[in-house]
């Protein structure tokens, strides 16, 4: 055997190969929420065409949603329309739907994986570019186009030019205040944002291994970043641990078999990838974002680098642009830099992990004077096992706001958004202009770097702390 | 029904940046409608308006050059980041046919041959050929996707190569739903050996 994790998976799923790079794939789950969605029924209806595998596909609310109070009707009528729109749309053609008043409802990327819908080997799409996430379970996940998704309710494939492999081996041990947000920034740092696309990552190496599963799903998130087509991790007896047990995940005798399968999910020795990339992950700081790409990045140490010490032309305009838009000066430590805002949030980093992170920061201080910040938990199942823990204390006592879950103030899409100027800590994924709010300046980082950042009231080194 | 792309003649528009991304293409607050349509006014809202709503002369899509453009010529990573095909229809519904730029994002590519947009993808090289003869002039160019070449009437010629199966449902300007249905016994075959 010489095939890689994403080979097994791939060949596994082909229906037909249509050309000779293009080959029609069957979904096995099909995530949906209310943003890229509409199009696609109404694309449907049009045609008269049925969901093909209702049971494959799942639904939930959580890009417009607003994150504050659920008693009362969603302010803004034309997101209250969209949210409507899912919930008729789930009833007229039997798609299971995790709404507003449900306790199962989230981030579309944090509810897979906490249902157990998300499995090894499975090919796991949504109208959404940060499915890679699902790659953490050893699935090739991937983000598709409104387009796509109206084809995979209607026939349940996808037609995919096969992506190229790339092997990212990190290896060494992490230091202390060094979680895995930083080794997938670091990453994106090293390669560039178009390093691995028409690729499909597969992370591997000790410090991978050593990972938990939340852990893979943020360095898995983050693979479009990137470039990636999608980002894996081949299973192991952590993921079946995770999954054994979980609503969606198989029981009985059916659990032995699947495991039994799952555990063939593996690159053989003698596999070839097309490209190859590693990294020392005891090299590696906690990471910082000082321009308007995720690989504008560096080390915490370091200085706002000097647009005119860059290669190429485009790079040097690139991000000259950036400081202008971040209003930052070449050679400014990073450390230091003052913050008006904290989102702790996002599919990338709001799972009970996270949070237990930060509130391990936080806990017995203060947000710093002027700064506002606020944490969304991914699903209203984290946010219920934070208080049980009692984190929601933690972050109120710290004059933390403490919201429903959604994605918020990642993109901006409901009240959570950054005014002009404003500068944001934020464990989100992506500091392209105006994400979090026009003329916002987002500064990506952990979860940890962001409860310190909102503690002094500035980017710090938490491992100073 | 998806327009066909055969071949394209129009004028170009250069807004030579690295790394667009499909949040400054159509940003978020114009994501929350359940139509495919009126999305043109709102491409590049960010960058073509200030914010008190009129034009910024400076933008690169504003300027009187570029009255009428169909055919953009970019950076390289165009269309990075979120999978929004509200993207490309905000490009389409604006007027663009084609994109050129030295290389794509998967996800935005994809939704491109899905919406009768060709991103044609050409060495760093050539897209400066183009620039320099937008710049002197010659923005007039011809894109044929049947022979995968862009030329002028000054003798650029530039040689492409598109995704096989993106060029035929272009080409031929094919619903892919349909296209699919008929492998239909595959699928059918597919599922009854896996459930």
């Amino acid at each position: 055997m010489t095939d890689t994790l994403f080979e097994k998976v791939w060949d596994a799923h082909v229906v037909q190969q249509l050309t000779d790079e293009v080959a029609l794939l069957y979904v096995d789950l099909h995530l949906i929420h209310e943003v890229t969605s509409p199009q696609a029924f109404a694309g449907l209806r049009g045609a008269s065409r049925r969901v093909r595998r209702p049971e494959r596909t799942l639904a939930t609310v959580d890009h417009s949603i607003p994150t504050g109070d659920r008693s009362r009707p969603i302010a803004d009528p034309v997101a209250a329309r969209q949210v409507d729109a899912l919930g008729s749309n789930a009833r007229e053609f039997g798609i299971e739907l995790f709404d507003l008043a449900s306790p199962g409802q989230g981030i579309v990327h944090v509810i897979g994986p906490e249902l157990g819908a998300t499995q090894p080997g499975m090919v796991i799409v949504c109208g959404d570019s940060h499915t890679a996430t699902h790659g953490a379970f050893g699935a090739f996940a991937l983000g598709i186009g409104t387009s796509e998704v109206e084809h995979v309710l209607a026939t349940q494939c996808v037609a995919l030019p096969r992506p190229r492999t790339l092997e990212a081996r990190i290896t060494g041990a992490r230091r202390a205040g060094v979680s895995a947000k930083d080794l997938i920034l670091a990453l994106i740092g090293r390669i560039g944002t178009a390093g691995a696309t028409g690729h499909v990552i597969e992370y591997t190496g000790d410090a991978i291994r050593a990972l938990s599963m939340e852990e893979r799903m943020t360095v898995c998130n983050m693979s479009i970043e990137a470039g990636a087509r999608a980002g894996m991790i081949a299973p192991d007896d952590l993921t079946f641990a995770y999954l054994q047990g979980r609503p969606r995940a198989p029981t009985g005798p059916a659990w032995t078999s699947a495991v039994a399968r799952w555990r063939a999910l593996r690159t053989d020795p003698e596999a070839r990838f097309d490209a190859q990339v590693s990294l020392d992950a005891s090299s590696i700081g906690p990471q910082v974002t000082w321009g308007t790409t995720p690989g504008m990045v560096a080390d915490i140490t370091a200085r706002v680098p000097d647009p005119a010490q860059l290669g190429t032309d485009t790079e040097r305009r690139a991000a000259q642009r950036a400081l202008e838009y971040m209003g930052l000066e070449p050679g400014m430590p990073l450390a230091g830099i003052p913050i008006d805002r904290v989102f702790l949030g996002s599919c990338t980093n709001a799972r009970i992990e996270d949070l237990r992170a930060a509130a391990s920061i936080v806990r017995g201080r203060h947000v710093a004077p002027r700064v506002r910040a606020m944490v969304v938990p991914g699903s209203q199942r984290v946010k219920a096992q934070a208080e049980q823990e009692g984190l929601d204390q933690v972050f109120r006592e710290a004059g933390f706001e403490w919201r429903n879950a959604g994605c918020s103030m990642c993109l901006g899409m409901n009240d959570d958004v950054l005014g002009a100027g404003e500068r944001c800590a934020a464990t989100s994924n992506r500091n392209f202009e105006g994400r979090q709010g026009r003329g916002g300046r987002t500064h990506l980082m952990s979860p940890m770097m962001a409860a310190a950042a909102a503690i002094e009231g500035h980017l710090v080194d938490v491992r100073e702390w | 029904m998806v327009e066909s792309f055969v071949r394209h003649r129009g004028t170009v528009v250069t807004l030579l940046r690295r790394d667009v991304d499909t949040d400054q293409i159509i940003p978020k607050q114009f994501l929350k409608g359940v139509e495919r349509t009126g999305f043109g006014p709102a491409l590049f809202y960010d960058w073509r308006y200030r914010p008190d709503g009129s034009l910024d002369p400076a933008f690169e899509l504003n300027s009187p050059k570029a009255r009428g453009a169909t055919i953009l010529v970019t950076g390289p990573n165009f269309g990075c980041g979120s999978s929004r095909e509200h993207a490309v229809w905000a490009l389409a519904q604006y007027g663009f046919r084609a994109i050129i730029a030295p290389s794509f994002a998967d996800i935005f590519a994809s939704n491109c041959y899905r919406n009768g947009v060709l991103p044609v993808r050409l060495p760093a090289s050539e897209v400066d050929d183009l620039v320099h003869g937008t710049e002197a002039g010659r923005r007039e160019i011809e894109v044929d996707l049947e022979r995968q070449v862009i030329t002028n009437d000054h003798g650029f010629e530039a040689r492409f190569s598109a995704d096989p199966y993106g060029r035929e449902l272009l080409l031929r300007g094919l619903d892919e739903i349909s296209r699919t249905l008929l492998e239909e016994p595959s699928i059918a075959a597919y599922e009854r050996r896996h459930g």
